[in-house]
């Protein structure tokens, strides 16, 4: 077993969060273990550092000892909470690519579309990510997937 | 008959509608207090239903976990709308500690062999979120049966799945070996994704399996390859680059692979150049794709060639417009600064107008590098460069800015003027932000410029004359100001023009400092004792400082009080000491570098008693007398002493400080170390059943440590046993604290003491002994001396 000094440091994603400017969360998906009490608190410290911050600051935030990689769309923040030693501009490709294919797939979402049909929501994510991993890249493969997944309800 | 239940839309729309927290929290109740009833009937009609209500009002902050075992049964159920609410209501509710996750390993099982995929799919899902230790062991077989299959929607989930499995229980590794092999080979980008991902996991955890698969590096690259050439590829394409993330894992593996490995790097060099030269950067996916190549280029063994382009791109990143690609541009150079410094030199100009970036981060980030990068050539241009950015830096960074550039400015400095104009300077700006030991380190560092004392003292006396709210700077001033203060009032200075000073201005600016309410406690303490010094520096007003000093000797402060008194007691009895003991403080070497603590420094030198113990003598009060009869002790032999005094007994009385060790230190460098053999110990004292055996250690060069032990062969126990030594005039000696101050009876036990003896122009070694203790209830004194050392102690 590597020692931690040795180690490289895999990325992972610890958890994905999509919260409203006013903190209400959308989506909470979380890769590591917490606590209930823990999760809430995460939800608003990380509500508290992104919503503070405008388009003059980087979209990389030094969050406790991880990193939040965070993009604005509308009203919405679409946060991923990876590695300090992460690549981060993948991870803002990837919650644009994730973004993309929620617009296509709900044809032009707006937030009351991630409301409504919040366990949709999670299926997507489902499909692009596991494990703390990006799964499903191509945005064609998951929407054919996803509408698949639809008939069958 | 149950109720009929609320459809999940229609409850979210309800529930939206709530003004306040309070309509929302009684909306909520209302609804799970249905929903239990609902649970409690085990109607399975609207189980599906009502757990989805429950998600979204988990979701919202409330607590669901009623609803746990519910989702247990939907799980097992065979529709797959109830299997796929359940499963993630399991993803949501239940994490890996709950005894309740271990019941759906059964199902998860069933569901694995499903003949459905995307059933198949959801058990893998729900394993690869939450799966514990003792879950993933049952399932793992299954997950790999899995990889295997010819469905590649499978096998992208079942390797996901793995990499949770390899996590949680990392002796599974070798299970999953042979199946990522074959995997390589496929062409479908998210098995291959997938794949990468697992062997990245794999090798990560273990360093065997790492060995294994650097044979397939080459497999590798060729896929890089692959992805690079390969015309529009539709599916996978991200802004014109094809498969972005896939080239970004790659690159990630190939660097873990190549790390420490001569062959497999060199196998990787071509395609490494290749990316980083072809990729197109307009686009955030191309760099990603550069910053992944360039972090692998620094970690394996590159030829120099690589790592040059490699910094290039970093330069042009800093160049970018996107201030997020100058962040993690400066991130890495930040970490390749000490490696390849010269490289990164030249970006410094970059770097540093980075410092100007309207985000705190990006700045702290140039900051770091700026000051990693400043050497002898540029100390000056950077200068020019931080000083302004600590005027208008954030608070945050002030501090760390504040010592950066003091660590700078110590190690290249190109004057002793330039030094202090520096300090001086940012003492000014930032005085309430410098660590505490910089005082200490700025008194040394002007005692050892004596040809600046002059423009110092001016100079510090314009500043605090201006602002005497920084306390650094007060300090530093007003202890320049008290050993100085003779070239401020002369009126005359070479380097900056003189003021005009009289006598009494001086005394008014250090008794404001004195008294202000903005000066702390050490402050005063420094003010007090430079209108001390200034006593003798001056002719006039000789009488204002004597009454100030007696005013303070009811201060409520006690350290001040302390001063005051011994100051008192230095202008009353011991007046003809008063010039010997005040003046000029001798060159100093900078303290050894855990040396924190500043009033050590006062002590030294400025305090004629060591009322502070610092682990070296304990004297009893009164200190002055303490003084009188040491130097009566020594002053017998040879009456000239006096002057010389002050000096070494400051070193005995005031114990270790780093100062110190650092005075012997400079004598031990002229002498260098010579080793001796062992010398033989002596009785040095032998009366009333009193003995004390004397044994000897050399240490390097001139020093020498005598440990005395001494023992009573008395019926009675010696209590209050103190022992005092004297040498000769050109020996140093310290004594440090005593094991204890009874020595018992019947030779039961002793107490010991340290000596060292600083001996370096090798005098025959003699000593004085004062011994007091009391015994039988009357005390006893006696003096004796020590001259049968043998000859090794001394040459």
């Amino acid at each position: 077993m590597l020692s931690d000094s040795q180690r490289h440091h895999v990325p992972i994603i610890r958890f994905i969060l999509i919260q409203n400017r006013a903190g209400k969360t959308r989506l909470a998906k979380w890769y590591m273990q917490f606590d209930d009490d823990e999760k809430q608190k995460l939800i608003e410290e990380v509500h508290a550092v992104v919503t503070v911050r405008d388009a003059k600051h980087t979209n990389f935030v030094e969050f406790r000892n991880f990193k939040i990689i965070y993009r604005r769309y509308a009203g919405l923040y679409f946060c991923i909470c990876v590695d300090v030693t992460d690549n981060n501009l993948a991870y803002l490709e990837a919650i644009h690519n994730f973004v993309e294919v929620l617009n296509e797939y709900f044809h032009n979402v707006c937030e009351l579309d991630l409301v409504f049909n919040f366990y949709k929501v999670y299926t997507v994510v489902d499909e692009m990510f596991l494990a703390g991993e990006i799964r499903e890249t191509s945005q064609t493969k998951v929407l054919k997937q996803l509408l698949m997944l639809q008939s069958l309800e | 008959m149950a109720p009929s239940s609320v459809k999940l839309q229609e409850l979210i729309r309800v529930i939206r509608t709530a003004k306040t927290q309070a309509e929302e929290r009684g909306m909520i109740q209302k609804e799970c207090a249905d929903i239990r009833s609902a649970f409690r009937d085990e109607d399975p009609a609207f189980r599906c239903r009502n757990v989805a209500k429950l998600l979204y009002m988990h979701m919202l902050g409330y607590p669901a976990h009623f609803g746990q075992m519910e989702c247990l049964k939907l799980i097992a159920s065979p529709r797959f709308t109830d299997k796929r609410v359940g499963y993630l209501g399991a993803m949501l509710l239940l994490d890996e500690r709950h005894d309740a996750s271990l019941l759906i390993t059964n199902s998860i099982k069933n569901d694995l062999n499903h003949s459905s995929q995307y059933i198949q799919g959801l058990a893998l899902c729900t394993l690869g979120c939450m799966g514990s230790p003792e879950m993933c062991r049952d399932l793992a077989t299954e997950v790999e049966r899995l990889l295997k299959a010819s469905n590649s929607y499978i096998k992208k989930k079942a390797a996901l799945a793995a990499v949770h499995i390899v996590r949680k229980v990392p002796e599974l590794i070798e299970l999953f070996i042979p199946a990522t092999k074959r995997l390589l080979g496929e062409k479908n980008h998210g098995v291959l994704h997938g794949t990468v991902i697992l062997i990245t996991e794999m090798c990560e955890r273990s360093p065997d399996t790492l060995r294994k698969y650097r044979k397939v590096v080459p497999e590798l690259v060729q896929i890089m390859k692959g992805l690079i050439m390969s015309g529009y590829s539709p599916e996978h394409n991200v802004a014109g680059i094809s498969d972005p993330f896939l080239q970004v894992r790659i690159l990630c593996l190939l660097r873990i692979l190549g790390h420490h490995d001569g062959d497999a790097s060199e196998a990787m060099n071509d395609i490494l150049a290749q990316v980083a030269t072809n990729t197109d950067t307009s686009k955030n996916a191309g760099n990603a794709i550069l910053y992944e190549t360039v972090l692998t280029i620094m970690d394996i063994r590159s030829e120099s060639g690589l790592r040059v382009l490699a910094v290039n791109i970093l330069g042009r990143f800093l160049l970018n417009n996107d201030k997020n690609i100058r962040y993690i541009a400066m991130m890495s150079l930040l970490k390749m600064v000490q490696t390849d410094h010269n490289a990164v030199q030249r970006h410094r100009g970059t770097i540093v107008d980075c410092l100007k970036d309207t985000d705190a981060s990006v700045k702290r980030k140039a900051l770091d590098l700026s000051l990693a990068l400043v050497n002898a050539h540029n100390v000056r241009s950077m200068m020019k460069e931080l000083l302004p950015f600590l005027d208008n830096c954030p608070p945050e960074l002030r501090s760390d800015c504040a010592s950066g550039v003091f660590l700078a400015a110590e190690k290249f400095a190109p004057s002793k003027r330039w030094h202090i104009d520096t300090i001086l300077r940012v003492l000014t700006t930032a005085g309430s932000f410098v660590r505490d030991e910089t005082v200490p380190n700025l008194i040394v560092l002007i005692t050892n410029a004596s040809e600046l004392y002059c423009y110092t003292v001016h100079k510090l006396y314009r500043a605090v004359l201006n602002d005497i709210s920084q306390q650094p700077l007060v300090q530093v001033a007003s202890w320049c100001i008290g050993e100085y203060g003779d070239l401020l009032l002369t009126g005359v200075c070479e380097d900056v023009e003189p003021m005009q000073v009289t006598e009494d201005e001086v005394l008014d600016v250090l008794e404001t400092l004195l008294q202000s309410h903005m000066s702390s406690p050490a402050t005063r303490a420094y003010a007090l004792t430079a209108l001390m010094k200034l006593s003798t520096r001056i002719r006039d007003n000789v009488d204002r400082i004597r009454k100030v000093v007696s005013i303070y000797g009811s201060c409520i402060d006690v350290e001040l009080q302390q001063r005051a008194v011994e100051y008192n007691a230095l202008f009353k009895k011991y007046d003809h000491m008063r010039s010997a003991v005040l003046e000029r403080m001798p060159l100093m070497e900078k303290g050894s570098p855990n040396h924190n603590d500043q009033s050590a420094l006062i002590s030294n030198g400025e305090r004629e008693g060591g009322g502070e113990t610092q682990g070296g003598v304990k004297l009893q009060p009164p200190v002055a007398s303490q003084t009188m009869d040491l130097l009566d002790l020594i002053g017998v032999p040879d009456a000239s002493l006096p002057e010389a005094l002050p000096q070494p007994l400051s070193q005995p009385l005031t114990g270790q400080t780093g100062i110190e060790s650092s005075v012997g230190g400079e004598l031990l460098d002229l002498l260098g170390g010579i080793d001796f053999g062992g010398i033989p110990s002596i009785t040095a004292y032998n009366k009333n059943g009193l003995s004390l055996e004397f044994s000897f250690q050399r240490e390097q060069g001139s020093l020498l440590t005598i440990t005395l032990q001494a023992r009573n062969s008395t019926a009675s126990d010696m209590t209050e046993f103190i022992f005092q030594a004297a040498v000769p005039k050109t020996v140093q000696l310290q004594l440090q604290a005593p094991s204890g101050d009874v020595v018992p009876a019947m030779n039961r036990g002793s107490v010991s003491q340290s000596i060292l003896i600083n001996n370096p122009n090798r005098v025959a070694l003699k000593m004085r002994l004062r011994l007091s203790y009391s015994v039988q209830g009357s005390s006893v004194q006696d003096v004796a001396e020590v001259s049968n050392f043998p000859a090794q102690a001394w040459q």
